[in-house]
Parts: C-alpha cells; sequence; structure tokens
C-alpha cells in the first residue's frame, strides 16, 4: 500500500478503561493500515473491541498507548480543538440509531455539516440535494425524521455523513436497527459511494449482511486483530 | 454564534408545549416586574409633583427654630420676613407662611388643628389661596377634603378657633369656611386650616412675621441667611426618596421570588435536557462540535427563552401596561392613612431604561441558570453520550 494513499495507522494502539479499582483492556496492541477507498469493517461479538477502535479513529477518543495517525492527523496528541476540526471537515459518521436532529427537516439533517464548515447557502443547497440524489430521497427533503421510515432515516443519516465529501466515513453498525430489504438497499447506497467517489468506508459489525459487502474483513478477539481478510 | 441562535430557535420551537410552558411563565416574571417598577416610578413622580405643587414649590426657608416633626418648636419658630425677600414676595415668587398650633371646636368637639396663614394672591401653591380674600363676618378659612371629612365640616360652616398669641394668651374666634380642597398631599389637609397671613399675623401679634416661606423657582441659586434655614427641593422630596426606595427593596424581593420561580423552571428543562438529549450531545461532538461549543449551544438555547418570553410578554404586556398607564390604579387608600403624598389612583410610568432593564436583568439571569447545568457537557464522554448512557 503506497504511504500517500494511507488513510488510517494504527501502530501498537491499546485502550484501557477504568473499572472500578482495575481497568480493562478493551484494545491491544492493534496495528493496522487501512488505505483510500477502501470498503473495510470491524468484525468480531460484542466486547471484542470494534466500536473502541471506530471512536479512536473518529477521534472521538484517544489511545491510552501507541499511535493512531488518521488522515495525516496524531489522534493522541490533538486537541479538542483539533479533534473537532478533523472530525468536521474530513470524517462522516453513521450511527446504529441514525441520530438525527429531530426537530430539523431531512434537508436541514444533511446541511448541518456544512453550516459548521461555513460553505455559502447556494454552494451548500446543491451539495445537500447532490446527497439527497445519491440515497434517494429527493423526495422526503421537508419531511422530519420522526416521519420517516428507519431505511430511509439511515440513508438520510449516510447523506448527512457524505455530504461534505469526507475522505473517511466511520459506520457503526449501521444496519443493526434495519430489516433485511432495507439493510441491503442502504448497504448498496454505501457501495455505490464508495466506489463513486472512492470515499473510505470502515464498519463496526457482527451483521452477515453488512459482512457479506466489506472488501476487507478485519476480525477482531478479545481487543486484538485476529484476523485481516481482503477480497 | 448565529448557527448556535439558529440551532436553539429550530430546538426550542421544537421543543413545543415545554417552551412554552417556560416561556408564559418567564413573560409573567416580565410583565409583573415591569409592571411593578412602573407603579413606584409614577408614585415617586406623582409624589413629588403633588408635593411640588401644594406644599414646598421651589424650595423653602425655614426658621432655624422650626421643625415639623415637632409642635412645640412652633412657639418660638417665627420672625420678620427679612428685607431681602421682600422683593421676591413683592414679585409673587416668595411665599411667606406662618404656622401656630390651634384648637378648633367642631359641634361641640375638641380638635388640635395647625393654623396656617398664608398670602391670598400668591400663586406659587395649587391652594385656593384666593377664597381666602372674602369678605364675611368672621375670617375666611380653607381646609382640605380630609380635614372637611373627619371634622365634619363644610362649605359655609362656621366653627370656633382658638389660640395662643405671641404673649402666650389664648383667645378665640369664628372661622368661616370659603372652600374645601381636595389634594393628595396630606401634609397640607390633615388637621390643618389655612387662613390669610394678615388676620393669623394680627391674630398672634406677630405682624410681618413668618415661620417657613416657599419659593417658585428652584433653579435659582440661593444660600441660608441669619435665622432662616435654605431647604432645597432636592432636601424637601428626600423623605419621599427614601419611602419609595424602602418600598422598592421589598418590592424587589417579591420579585426576586417570582424571577426565581421562573428560573428554577428553565433551570429544570435544562438539566433535563442535558440528561434526555445525550444521543445528540454526542452527534453534535461526532459532526465537528467541541464539548465547549455544545455547552454555548445549550447556553444559549436557554437564554433564548427569556427572549420569547421578552416577546410573548410583549405581546400582552403592553397593551396591558398601557392601560394601566392611561387608567391608572384605583388604590382605594386615603393619603392620610400614609401621611405623604399618595393618590387614589396611581398612574405607573414606564419608561424605555425601565424595560430594556429589566429585560437585560431577566436575560443575563436566564443566561447564567441555562449555562450552569450546560457545564456538565464538557464533562460527558462523547462515545457514551452518543449511545445515551448516563453520565
Amino acid at each position: 500500500m503506497m504511504e500517500n494513499n494511507l488513510i488510517i495507522r494504527t501502530n501498537s494502539l491499546t485502550k484501557r478503561f477504568p473499572m472500578g479499582k482495575s481497568e480493562f483492556t478493551a484494545l491491544k496492541e492493534v496495528n493496522l493500515d487501512l488505505g483510500t477507498g477502501e470498503f473495510a469493517g470491524l468484525i468480531g461479538p460484542s466486547g471484542s473491541g470494534k466500536t473502541t477502535l471506530l471512536n479512536i479513529v473518529g477521534s472521538l477518543d484517544t489511545p491510552t498507548e501507541g499511535e493512531v495517525i488518521v488522515l495525516g492527523e496524531s489522534i493522541g496528541k490533538l486537541t479538542a480543538k483539533g479533534a473537532a476540526r478533523l472530525r468536521k471537515e474530513k470524517i462522516g459518521f453513521i450511527f446504529q440509531s441514525y441520530n438525527l436532529l429531530a426537530v430539523h427537516t431531512v434537508f436541514e439533517n444533511v446541511e448541518f455539516p456544512l453550516l459548521l464548515l461555513k460553505i455559502p447557502a447556494s454552494e451548500r443547497r446543491k451539495m445537500v440535494m447532490d446527497a439527497l440524489e445519491w440515497v434517494g430521497l429527493l423526495d422526503k427533503v421537508k419531511q422530519k425524521p420522526p416521519q420517516l421510515s428507519g431505511g430511509e432515516c439511515q440513508r438520510v443519516a449516510i447523506a448527512r455523513a457524505m455530504v461534505k465529501r469526507p475522505s473517511l466515513v466511520v459506520a457503526d453498525e449501521p444496519t443493526a436497527n434495519l430489516d433485511a430489504a432495507n439493510s441491503h438497499n442502504v448497504l448498496q447506497t454505501m457501495v455505490k459511494l464508495n466506489e463513486d467517489l472512492k470515499t473510505t468506508f470502515l464498519f463496526a459489525t457482527h451483521d452477515e449482511k453488512v459482512i457479506g459487502y466489506l472488501k476487507r474483513k478485519i476480525f477482531l478477539k478479545d481487543g486484538k486483530v485476529d484476523r485481516d481478510e481482503t477480497l | 454564534m448565529k448557527l448556535a441562535i439558529k440551532l436553539a430557535f429550530k430546538n426550542l420551537i421544537g421543543a413545543g408545549l415545554r417552551t412554552w410552558l417556560n416561556v408564559i411563565v418567564l413573560s409573567f416574571s416580565f410583565v409583573i416586574i415591569i409592571a411593578a417598577r412602573g407603579i413606584l416610578v409614577g408614585w415617586d413622580r406623582q409624589a413629588k409633583n403633588d408635593m411640588t405643587d401644594w406644599e414646598i414649590g421651589g424650595g423653602q426657608y425655614w426658621n432655624s427654630n422650626y421643625d415639623p416633626f415637632d409642635a412645640f418648636t412652633l412657639t418660638d419658630a417665627h420672625a420678620p420676613v427679612p428685607a431681602e425677600f421682600q422683593s421676591e414676595i413683592n414679585e409673587g415668587n416668595m411665599v411667606p407662611v406662618l404656622i401656630t398650633q390651634g384648637t378648633i371646636f367642631p359641634e361641640g368637639r375638641m380638635q388640635s388643628i395647625l393654623i396656617k396663614g398664608i398670602k391670598t394672591d400668591q400663586t406659587i401653591l395649587e391652594l385656593p389661596t384666593s377664597r381666602l380674600d372674602t369678605a364675611v363676618g368672621a375670617i375666611p378659612a380653607i381646609i382640605g377634603s380630609n380635614m372637611a371629612r373627619t371634622n365634619k365640616l363644610d362649605i359655609g360652616d362656621y366653627v370656633t378657633i382658638r389660640w395662643r398669641d405671641a404673649n402666650g394668651t389664648f383667645d378665640a374666634t369664628d372661622i368661616f369656611i370659603t372652600d374645601i380642597f381636595t389634594t393628595n398631599v396630606p401634609t397640607v389637609d390633615v388637621s390643618q386650616v389655612w387662613l390669610p397671613i394678615d388676620s393669623l399675623q394680627s391674630m398672634m401679634l406677630m405682624p410681618g412675621e413668618a415661620t417657613i416661606m416657599t419659593f417658585r423657582d428652584k433653579d435659582k441659586p440661593r444660600e441660608g441667611t441669619a435665622n432662616w434655614k435654605l431647604m432645597t427641593h432636592k432636601d424637601l422630596v428626600k423623605d419621599i426618596e427614601n419611602m419609595i426606595k424602602a418600598k422598592s427593596v421589598g418590592q424587589s424581593i417579591f420579585y426576586l421570588i417570582l424571577l426565581v420561580l421562573a428560573l428554577l423552571a428553565i433551570f429544570d428543562t435544562q438539566v433535563l435536557s442535558i440528561f434526555r438529549r445525550q444521543k445528540e450531545i454526542g452527534t453534535y461532538v461526532a459532526l465537528g462540535y467541541t464539548r465547549y461549543e455544545v455547552v454555548g449551544l445549550f447556553t444559549v438555547e436557554g437564554a433564548m427563552h427569556a427572549i420569547f418570553a421578552a416577546v410573548v410578554g410583549a405581546l400582552y404586556g403592553i397593551p396591558l401596561l398601557a392601560m394601566l398607564a392611561k387608567k391608572g390604579i384605583t388604590l382605594g387608600v386615603s393619603s392620610s392613612d400614609y401621611g405623604f403624598a399618595i393618590a387614589d389612583t396611581m398612574y405607573p410610568v414606564y419608561s424605555a431604561g425601565l424595560v430594556i432593564g429589566t429585560t437585560l436583568i431577566v436575560l443575563t439571569a436566564t443566561a447564567i441558570v441555562s449555562y450552569w447545568p450546560s457545564r456538565r457537557i464538557a464533562k460527558m464522554n462523547p462515545t457514551e453520550a452518543l449511545r445515551g448512557k448516563l453520565q
């Protein structure tokens, strides 16, 4: 893998959480490289450390030991402001329970990351409409999340993650709340965006439906990389 | 900041009834505080105006022995009017008043009074002294409506009056009530009889003497003179100002309680919001906000309650307060019960300063109680917030 294509690199990443008087080690000496345009997943049972790893890669958390470089930035050395800037500019998030802003319309939810980036209104509108077109929700622009189905909500979340054309999208159990049909629909959307826009996707999942779409499967077990398979 | 305001607005509108309940309670605080303060300002202004018009004019000279709170000083509180004031008196810009103790005997009862002699042609005070310039079979006298009511006197009544002259000799005669005036100033009404100063000076054997002298122009520079103490307009309204200040403190406690109750509702909403909206907080952080920016957002959201409350308060408060200012508030109390100028109907005065000041106080207080619980967000772990775990 070319160095300049690297999106994520972890060197001996260890993460421990305090647990009463002792500590719980969620990740142990994880070494991982992820390049541009990958469609990869962290696979493992509950407690294997996949969400912890995803949070650190997403700069929502920091490593206890080791180094994590995401898009050229060392996560452990970033200030809170620096981490917020990285998330704002370069990382998109997709959550299991969508995490849409309930009082805002679909348009406003998707527009939100662009407002943070202070993109001019006319350009913003075009970008939002493009993102909604990618996920096939142009007819739901004025609706609010409570009026949408689970699948539609997740597609709005995908549009929100993709609207700023991030280099990396992290998705934590994105299909856990969806039925099979909606799961496939959402995954196909993400595969298409990965192919069209060359955005790197990193999932945390134990859902077989998601695993079936992954081009790279990183199996975690007890906080360590157990297997790393690329199709 | 613009984005925070936009988001806060959306979130508040989206919260529906919860927002409006808080806003309505807070708007009550706004309107009641402004109304109550307006009444005090109106009272202060009305009391000062009435005192100026009826009693103190632009200020007074007091005989150095005169103490209005000690009737026994009246025996010695008189002196000839200094020659230096004569021209002002002749021009009608100063009026001498002679004051002494006396007794009247209405319908066989005995009532201690103050007898005040004043020039009949004076125009400095609103007392209808021209009604003293009447040729009748007895000394003409005017009294206030309170005095008339308590002594069952009416225009055209004769009543016996007794006094002690400069030599200490008691003497008595009849006075004839030529007019009854209505005033909000009890110190010119309660237990007082006004006579022509010439009559009183000859009754007292004190020709050319006076106890106080009231002048018209309060802005003219003056100094005290031998035996005469200068009491400026400011000195004379000091008591009423202190009284209003004391009332204001008492009232402040009342509306502080009211404000605290309204702010408690905001505080409660903020605390609940922070627990209930943890996922939303986590989402803001994931999308690129720092935790401190989220604290700012929640503070703006809480403080915006005060802005909404100001708008809602204005909707019903402006017509209500305008009506009160126009029609006044009838208090149903007599000025004599209070001992200072108080009108039957109070007309509140609402100044821009009062409205802006109150708005700023409520806005600042709301911002503080919104910020207080929001600080907790800064300590939140965003990954746990995203999962909606109670922290």
